[in-house]
């Protein structure tokens, strides 16, 4: 996974509450048994006037001119703003996959689904949740100004505007130095082998009928 | 000491580590596999020269691109039209060969959605940790267990290490007390509670549901509440064990039998909350109050009792909800100030984790019986969710009820749910259905989704418009 430590970049609107993982990538690039590549499809639905379908060349496509991320001054956006719930509904790590492939390092919203809000961290997207009337006020700065950026200090926990104003996020410490690091979470918790195998032994012993019964 | 949540409990029960960054190591009893989520946890498996850790506490099934026309899905995987699709279906298959794992094969009778074949072949059990990479993995805390959707790296990490890092969910109990009005079920429990608390309302925490709507409920009916704890924004839903459940889970195959059955049952006796455990937030509904519930928007909460009145946005202060209501009733077609009577829905669709077990599909069979779907209805599906469920209700001759009634009666799956194999809405046709989502496209680009309980549904198809089943189902329709 790609370290975060500091990003600076353009910010780009996706001005809806409740942005379902569906409307980030719909289920016909699901198919996929690959990781990458959904980049071209995120937000498909709303992104193309067509209904795409995996494998196609979205060159072709006839595009949403509504749509911002088809905007030339979102061009090359690498920081998501986004409003309350962001990632609703399945568990779908494509979502993340899409978000990351499409350059999106960062997602800011006024809060995000659980499964991915978790989800994010395992693929070197950072999600940051702040206040409703910072977010607010962040879409105003970004309608108001074309070229708008931010910078994100992961190391510093801080957002920080083209004005200097510098706000202050949330993380959890493990997720954090996780990101930070670009560690892999398996072979971290691998280091705890032993105590997994010793959970495991007293757990068989007090729940035999959960052992050996799918072979 | 005050006293214990039953997720508090389960919690304890499979704590490996608690870390001192406040992240926890949590032992994972079983893990469900299908063919969507897994095959990049497979590949990342192989790429790192790991094998899974205990391949006994994992059950695969394909489901949600299987064909569920009884022509294309007697052909097996190799028969399977969409080549995309077959090639997922495949790989699941090579890659629980590779690996040595269980697996249903798409024409095996234990094959169907993955949610219901794991309470039902008792692969799921109280008192487990249970992970899936599929959100609607909620449904097993019917049975007593931890259990929530994942994402694929989580798929592999589970794989490889029997564990996930988690953080401790904070606890909300959600009480329906008194009893349910005759034609009013479980789901139409789920959208209500929905509706109250909002698609976020649980964010942050595991959801209990108790009360005497719950103890009176079948295994079924909490599945189906269950199930739908993530349209409320908490990954995890769970109910209380009772003589219910275990009579439930009883003789399942992969159930405990003899000795160990009694031993396993004193341990689930434990899995309740203790009388003085403390939630973090309660949320309280009345059986009586919960009418037949219609979804009329692009997300869950926008839903309504089936006597209710579409909001008009002019009417909201609110601007991001102004905005959302304004795209909900455009995408939808639907004038503000209508009536959920005044839709007509252009396909019928029952099935889904949420309602595709044999009490579902009886449900809609009486209402249904010996007459026929509208002529304005295009199509009516019923899909069952499992092969088992299927037998059982030819057995029982529902089939011929639908048919008969001009249904079409099909091979299990996911189908239309999500519209990942050819059952799927057209642009701009509303459906009846008995799945979880109405988000914009899910069941087909530009399709309009309702949702509704089965014996809604089925009234619906009937009907050509939505009724109230409790009425409908008295004056003798
Ligand atoms: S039936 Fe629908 S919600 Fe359930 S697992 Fe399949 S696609 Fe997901």
């Amino acid at each position: 996974m790609r370290a975060f430590t500091v990003v600076s970049g353009l910010v780009a609107p996706m001005d809806r509450a409740n942005v379902d993982t569906d409307l980030i990538i719909p289920k016909q690039f699901l198919k996929s048994i690959k990781r990458s590549g959904f980049g071209p499809n995120l937000f498909d639905e709303i992104r193309y006037l067509d209904e795409g379908q995996p494998g196609q060349d979205c060159a072709d496509r006839p595009i949403n001119e509504e749509f911002p991320l088809n905007f030339p001054r979102y061009k090359g956006a690498s920081i998501l703003l986004a409003r309350e719930n962001f990632g609703c509904g399945s568990s779908r790590e494509h979502a993340p996959w899409a978000l990351e492939d499409y350059g999106f390092r960062c997602v800011i919203a006024s809060s995000f689904a659980d499964i991915f809000y978790n989800n994010c961290f395992k693929n070197g997207v950072l999600p940051i949740a702040l206040e409703e009337s910072v977010v607010a006020r962040l879409f105003d700065e970004m309608y108001a100004s074309e070229g708008y950026e931010l910078t994100v200090d992961l190391q510093r926990q801080r957002v920080i505007t083209p004005s200097g104003e510098e706000l202050s996020f949330e993380v959890d410490e493990f997720r954090r130095h996780c990101l930070l690091e670009g560690l892999d979470d398996i072979g971290l918790t691998l280091q705890s082998a032993e105590a997994i195998r010793s959970y495991e032994q007293g757990w068989r012993e007090q729940s035999p009928w959960l052992f050996d019964v799918i072979k | 000491m005050t006293g214990k949540t039953l997720y508090d409990k389960l919690w304890q029960n499979h704590l490996v580590e608690q870390r001192d960054d406040g992240s926890a190591l949590i032992y994972i009893d079983r893990q469900l596999i299908h063919e969507v989520t897994s095959p990049q946890a497979f590949d990342g498996l192989r790429l790192a020269g790991r094998k899974p850790w205990r391949r006994d506490a994992n059950l695969a099934v394909p489901d949600h691109n299987v064909p569920t026309e009884q022509a294309e899905r007697a052909g097996g995987v190799a028969a399977i039209a969409d080549p995309i699709s077959r090639l997922q279906v495949q790989t699941l298959d090579d890659n629980c060969d590779d690996f040595d794992l269980v697996k249903y094969d798409i024409n095996d009778v234990r094959q169907g959605i993955v949610h219901v074949v794991g309470p039902e072949q008792g692969a799921t059990l109280p008192g487990m940790t249970v992970v899936c990479g599929d959100s609607h993995t909620s449904t097993h805390g019917a049975l007593g267990a931890l259990a929530h959707g994942i994402g694929t790296s989580e798929v592999e990490h589970v794989l490889a290490t029997q564990t996930l890092i988690q953080q401790k969910m904070k606890n909300l109990l959600v009480r329906i007390d008194g009893s349910l009005q005759n034609g009013v079920t479980a789901k139409d429990v789920a959208l209500a509670v929905i509706g109250q608390i909002g698609t976020a309302g649980g964010t942050g925490y595991a959801i209990e549901f108790g009360g005497q709507v719950l103890r009176d409920m079948s295994m079924e009916g909490r599945m189906t509440v269950c199930n739908m704890s993530i349209e409320a924004g908490a990954r995890m839903g769970m109910v209380a064990v009772d003589n219910t459940t275990l009579d439930y889970v009883e003789g399942r195959t992969y159930a405990p039998k003899g000795e160990l059955w009694e031993m396993a049952v004193e341990a689930w006796r434990d899995l309740h909350s203790d009388e003085d455990a403390v939630f973090d937030a309660v949320v309280e509904l009345r059986g009586e109050d919960i009418k037949p519930q219609v979804t009329w928007g692009t997300s869950p909460e926008m839903v309504l009792p089936v006597d209710g009145v579409l909001p008009d946005p002019a009417n909201i202060d609110d601007a991001t909800r102004k905005t959302a209501v304004t795209r909900a009733l455009q995408y939808m077609g639907l004038e503000a100030g209508s009536s959920i009577g005044d839709i007509r829905p252009d396909r019928v669709f029952i099935g889904s984790c949420t309602n595709s077990r044999i009490e579902d599909l009886r449900s809609a069979a009486e209402v249904v019986k010996g007459k026929t779907v509208a002529d304005s209805v295009k199509q009516a599906l019923v899909v069952p969710g499992s092969g088992e469920v299927k037998k059982q209700a030819e057995e029982e001759g529902l089939d011929k009820i639908f048919i008969d009634a001009g249904m079409e009666w099909r091979e299990p799956g996911c189908s239309m749910c999500l519209a990942m194999n050819a059952d799927k809405l057209g642009a701009g046709e509303h459906c009846a259905s008995t799945s979880n989502r109405n988000f914009e496209g899910r069941q087909g680009f530009g399709g309009r989704t309702h949702l509704v309980s089965p014996a809604m549904a089925a009234a619906a198809a009937v009907a050509g418009h939505f009724v109230d089943v409790r009425d409908w189902q008295e004056a003798g329709q």
